[in-house]
This record gives C-alpha cells, structure tokens and sequence, in this order.
C-alpha cells in the first residue's frame, strides 16, 4: 500500500458504507458511550427526568453555490439540524452556530445568508443563543464558507415513551414519505451548471418540526422517522432495516419523483433513491394508522405529495431493503459504498 | 447478449433476469467505455497526471479506475491537478484560463466520439494551443466480431446498443446477421424496450431468420446521424486498439486524423510507464461473457465499489458493479 492510500477521498463523506466504516472503525473507536453508539440523527439525553427527554445534534454544512432554488447554506444550516431533532419528535428550542469563512467572501453575501438564516429561525421557532467566527486564507475562486450548528430540542411528550427508535418497528408497519424525492440534490446539481441543465426544480428544503408537532397531536403510532439527507431514501431506509432487524418492501410505482428529477437523473447515470433531500421525513408507523397520517399531511404545505410507499416484513435473504420494480419483479436495494459518479455515455 | 453497460444496469435495476424462464441466460458485453480502456492506457493517464506536467480532464467514471500502481483519484488526493468535466467545451474553457497544458481523456464509443470530434475542430478553429487529447475511443462493431467468432462463446443473439446505433445506424451490424446468422435487435432503455427486444430475439431464433432489427424505432434510423459519423470521420482515423479482456483488434480504435496531430498528447508527451504486473482481476472473462462477475474469485471478496481491483466495479455501467449493487448471485 502506497501512502496515499491512507488519505481520506470524497468517497467518506457521502453517506455510504465508507463513511460507515470511517465512522465505526476510527470515531466510535475512540469516542465510545452507549449515547453515542446508537449512531441516530441526534442523542436522547436524560437531563431532568430519569427517561430520556431533551436531544442534541450538531451538522456542518458546505454547498458549492451558496445560493440555489429553493434555499441557500443558510436556511439549509438551521433546517438540516432541525430536522435532525424532529424526527425524534423533538422540538427545537436553541441552536449555536458557527462560521468558517474563507477570507475574500463578500459582506453583502454574509448579510444575505444570515438573512436566511433568521427567518428560518423565527419559522421554526428556535433562538440562536450562541455563536463563533473563524476566518481562513483563501483555497479557491468561489466565495466559501462553512457553517457548523448544534441544536438542543425538547422531546415531545406523545414521543417520550417510548422515545421514536428501531426498537420500536414491528413487522406489518408501513413505510411512508411526505412528498417526492430527489429535489434538493436535483436543484443543487442543476444551479451548479456543470452540466448547463434548465429545470425548473427548487430544493424542498423545509423545517419538519410543525408536521411533526401535527402527528404528536393527533396521537399517531409511529414507530421511528428519519429525514433521508445525504445518502438518500435508500440509504435511510437501509439504515433503518439493520437497526431494525427486519426488511422493508418499497414499490417503485408509489415513490413519488417528480419528471423532472427523473430526468435529470437518468441523463446523469444516477439512481434518485440514493439523491439528497432536505425536507422530507421518512415514517414507519403502525398499519391502522396510514390513513390519518396522510390526511394530517395533505393537509399541511410540507406534505401535500405523501404516499405510503412500502411495508416492513421479516428479515428477506439477510437484506434490508427491496423494490418492487414496475415491471413486477422484486430486487435488493444495498447501501451505496461511496458517491454515485456521472457517467460517461 | 446485452453489449451495452446501460443495459446491464436497467436489466439489473428492473429485475428482469428474475423474471425469465431458466433457458434463458442474459450474458454482459464489452459496451462499457471505462471498463474496455486497457492498464497500459490507464497508466499512461495515471502517470501523466503524477508527474503533472498537464491538467488532466476526464469523465466521472474513470477516476476510481486502478491502473498498475495508482488511479487518477488517488493522485487527485495527492494533489495532482485532475479534474471531472461533463462536457467537452469545458475544457476548452479550462485550457483558455491554464498556461500548462490541458489534457482531455477521451474514452468512449460512437456515441461520446463526435462531440469530442466537433471540440477538437472548436480548439482548431479558437486556435487553443495548449489543448490537447488522448483518443482511447474505440468501436463497437468490430469488437462484436470478434466475439461472435470465438469459438468459446456461444451467443444466440445480441441486444445492440441504443446509443451508440442511434449515431452508426443499423447497417454497420448487418454482418453479425448475415455472415455468422446470429440474431440482433436494437433496443431501446426502458425495461419494456429491453423485454420486447428479448422477445424479438426469440423469434428471430424460432424462425431462423436473422436480422438487425429495430426496437429502439424512437431513436435510432437504419441510416444514424450522417452529421455525427462525417463529424468523427473528419477527425479521426480507424487504428488497431487493444481493449481490455478482448486484446488488439484491428480497425477497432480512433485515433486523430493526420490534420489534427497536433492535439495528440501522446505526440507532446513522453512518459515511462510502470512495467504491467500480472492481476488476478477477471474484467477481460467477464467483458468477453465467459463468466459471470460473481464466478470471478476477487468479486465481493477483495474487489468492491469502495475498493475496486477492476474497471468492471468502478462504472456504473460495469457489469460487476451492476451485479454488486443489485445483489445478483448467478
């Protein structure tokens, strides 16, 4: 092996199963607690009560351009880690942010994001309550600039026992989404313009807690969520079937993609079960209770495309995840081991 | 035989093979660019980018292909200047901002072939002289072939390449139809298109008749894209070319036409190559449809998507990537 094997590609930071790896083998080698070793999307801490009641999570986030349709860094940095705390049925209460801006970036620019920022904040609501500020030499033309936020949230009373988590899956569940899939990564690849595409595709880029606060009113069974980010609906729902032990059965015919999505990713090579999203929730609730989730989403802005798209059975052949293809035919869907690539022809 | 790596992978994405009879037996061609590049041609790419001397431009799917001793994306991490492009007037623009030289890979069939032809007549025209290309373009119907003359692989008919016959037309595979009476069909790339191309084959077979027939009617001509196939002859010129797996096949690869030399990079650079170790990596069986990518020793063993011992692993169209990510065990 030659040294340059030993340094870290893009490949780790995709989702897939080498960011797992980086994550078990190295992180969690010198990190590990049993909080930390549920490996969810944010910790259940016990802080007044003996059961868990308050989550912590904390994201960082980079996008090349700062700006697409739909969103920019900013509202994409209070909404990622939102997200991250309501689908543990958590309501946010206060986020620290912190900023590494490469030297040469534009004040205006800052102010802008910043902008966004805060009124995603005051959407949500949530208070940003603490703060810090690094600035770098510049590495590249572009105007860049890294935002890290930590976000504290109080667990729902309808969520805490027990709290939303793998346990909780039992076989017959069903598996459902609130809307279609593939927007964000879409709208991002597309504002880049490498690849000089029209679409008129905006990121669904979206705090989730409102809905969430909906399921908890309403008393819905749900089982556990999960907001499929990078990594996609695959990736999450694999993730969700090992922790699980069991298999979900998903029909492509009843994933929503827009046409749009589909296209893109079809010229690209690439698969939109694996595309990036930034304001869908993933539920796994109980079968009785299908219907009223959907009612309570089509009634809401952020899930007027719901669909149930699958069910949970026993474990299938050791594999988490299978499709049901158009075509009638039933095929594994693994993780992805690194990041998906363009294709040549 | 499905030749295209497209195929492969909506084959595999729809799950078709689970749906056929036992008799019938789905092999994966050489129609997958990345994966028929030959280790020499790797290593020279890899080399030129080590010793940066150029800016080297290539396509996504060639990056993660190991070469002897290394792969692009490996000396990426290394800080050599590589870079991933789309499209080809990219790199005009990248070669007009870069006093080095910029070299562009060009690996691809008749599909990707004329829209390098038309850039190249583009950087002429701009008068770009920094930019440069090495041409591992190759062909698909003499690959075809071969394959269809070697005595150890018995194929009954072939699934031919929508992409690539909507720019060559239909007439170029007529021999595999009248010369060897295999049965072709062009299909198109929905899982409908690919069974109803099945479906012709088989009657082609029950009737004993052979033919190129078109299923792929919304996009390919019996004629092609007469544009196109001037375009890429104007360029270029036919010249042996080793495929991986397959070995030299004569009139097989593209290189450029006498007018165009001076965009040739492996004119303006000279470089020692790594001497070829021996790899027990099966891409060549696999390509040519002796084995099945499960029935190669290193498959899931030492050679995965995150680790790839073979071009087959790294493309999406690779047959050993499909059949990793779809999880086929025959």
């Amino acid at each position: 092996m030659t040294k340059i094997d030993n340094n870290i590609t893009l490949d780790y930071g995709s989702g897939g199963r080498k960011m797992h790896r980086l994550i078990s083998e190295l992180f969690l080698k010198h990190f590990k607690n049993p909080i930390l070793g549920k490996l969810e999307d944010s910790a259940e801490l016990n802080l007044l009560s003996t059961r868990p009641d308050f989550c912590l999570t904390i994201d960082s986030y980079v996008v090349q351009p700062l700006f697409f349709p739909g969103g920019d860094i900013g509202k994409l940095s209070i909404c990622g880690t939102v997200n991250d705390l309501a689908v543990k049925g958590a309501k946010p209460i206060f986020i620290a942010i912190s900023f590494v801006l490469q030297e040469g970036l534009s004040l205006t620019t800052l102010d802008k994001i910043c902008r966004s920022i805060a009124q995603t904040a005051k959407a949500v609501p949530v208070k940003i309550v603490t703060g810090d500020t690094k600035v770098v030499e510049r590495d590249s033309e572009q105007e860049e600039l890294i935002i890290t936020t930590c976000g504290i949230g109080k667990i729902h009373k309808y969520f805490r026992n027990p709290t939303l988590s793998a346990n909780n899956i039992k076989i017959g569940d069903v598996v459902l989404i609130n809307g279609s899939i593939g927007d964000h990564e879409s709208a991002v690849v597309v504002a880049r313009g490498e690849y000089q595409l029209k679409a008129a595709i905006k990121s669904d880029c979206a705090p989730l807690y409102s809905l969430v606060a909906k399921f908890a009113k309403a008393k819905c069974k749900i089982s556990m969520m999960r907001d499929p980010t990078r990594g996609g609906l695959a990736t999450t729902l694999n993730e969700i079937a090992d922790a699980a032990k069991v298999s979900i059965i998903v029909d492509e015919s009843l994933i929503p993609i827009k046409k749009s999505v589909r296209g893109i990713a079809e010229l690209l090579g690439i698969d939109p079960l694996y595309m990036a999203n930034e304001g869908k929730v993933v539920m796994i609730a109980d079968r009785d209770e299908r219907d009223k989730l959907i009612a309570i989403m089509k009634k809401d802005p952020l899930g007027k495309n719901c669909a149930v798209i699958g069910e949970v059975t026993k474990r299938r052949h050791g594999i988490g995840v299978w499709l049901k293809t158009k075509i009638g035919s039933l095929r594994p869907v693994l993780q992805l081991e690194g990041m998906q690539i363009p294709r040549i022809c | 035989m499905e030749v295209c790596g497209t195929h492969t992978n909506v084959i595999a994405s729809s799950g078709i093979r689970q749906m056929l009879p036992e008799n019938i037996k789905l092999i994966s061609g050489p129609g997958c660019p990345v994966c028929v590049t030959a280790q020499r041609d790797i290593d020279w790419v890899v080399e030129l980018a080590k010793t940066k001397q150029a800016v080297v431009l290539t396509f996504g799917d060639l990056i993660k292909v190991p070469g002897t001793m290394s792969s692009l994306q490996k000396e990426k991490a290394a800080n050599s200047d590589i870079r991933v492009i789309y499209s080809p007037i990219d790199a005009l623009k990248i070669a007009q901002n870069e006093k080095k030289p910029v070299v562009f890979v060009g690996v691809g069939f008749e599909t990707t072939a004329p829209t390098i032809a038309a850039t190249i007549l583009k950087a002429k025209e701009m008068k770009i002289e920094n930019f440069y290309i090495i041409s591992y373009f190759k062909l698909i119907p003499p690959a075809l072939e071969m394959i269809a003359t070697n005595p150890r692989l018995n194929i009954d008919g072939f699934i031919l390449p929508g992409h690539v016959s909507t720019i060559i037309g239909a007439k170029p595979y007529n021999f595999l139809a009248q010369k060897y009476n295999k049965p072709c069909v062009i299909s198109g790339f929905e899982p409908n298109d690919i069974l109803e191309s099945i479906f012709l084959l088989l009657k082609q077979i029950e009737n004993k008749k052979t033919s190129v027939q078109i299923q792929y009617r919304r996009s390919v001509k019996v004629t092609g894209n007469r544009a196109a196939v001037k375009l890429m002859n104007e360029v270029f010129a036919k010249c042996d070319a080793e495929w991986r797996g397959l070995g030299v096949i004569k009139n097989s690869g593209l290189m450029l036409a006498k007018e165009y030399q001076q965009f040739d990079a492996q004119k303006r650079f000279k470089l020692k190559l790594p001497l070829p170790k021996p790899s027990p990596c099966r891409c060549g069986d696999v390509l040519l449809g002796l084995i099945t990518p499960v029935q190669c020793q290193l498959f899931d063993s030492k050679c995965r998507p995150s680790n790839p011992i073979g071009p087959c692993m790294v493309s999406s169209e690779g047959a050993c990537a499909a059949y990793y990510k779809y999880n086929i065990k025959k």
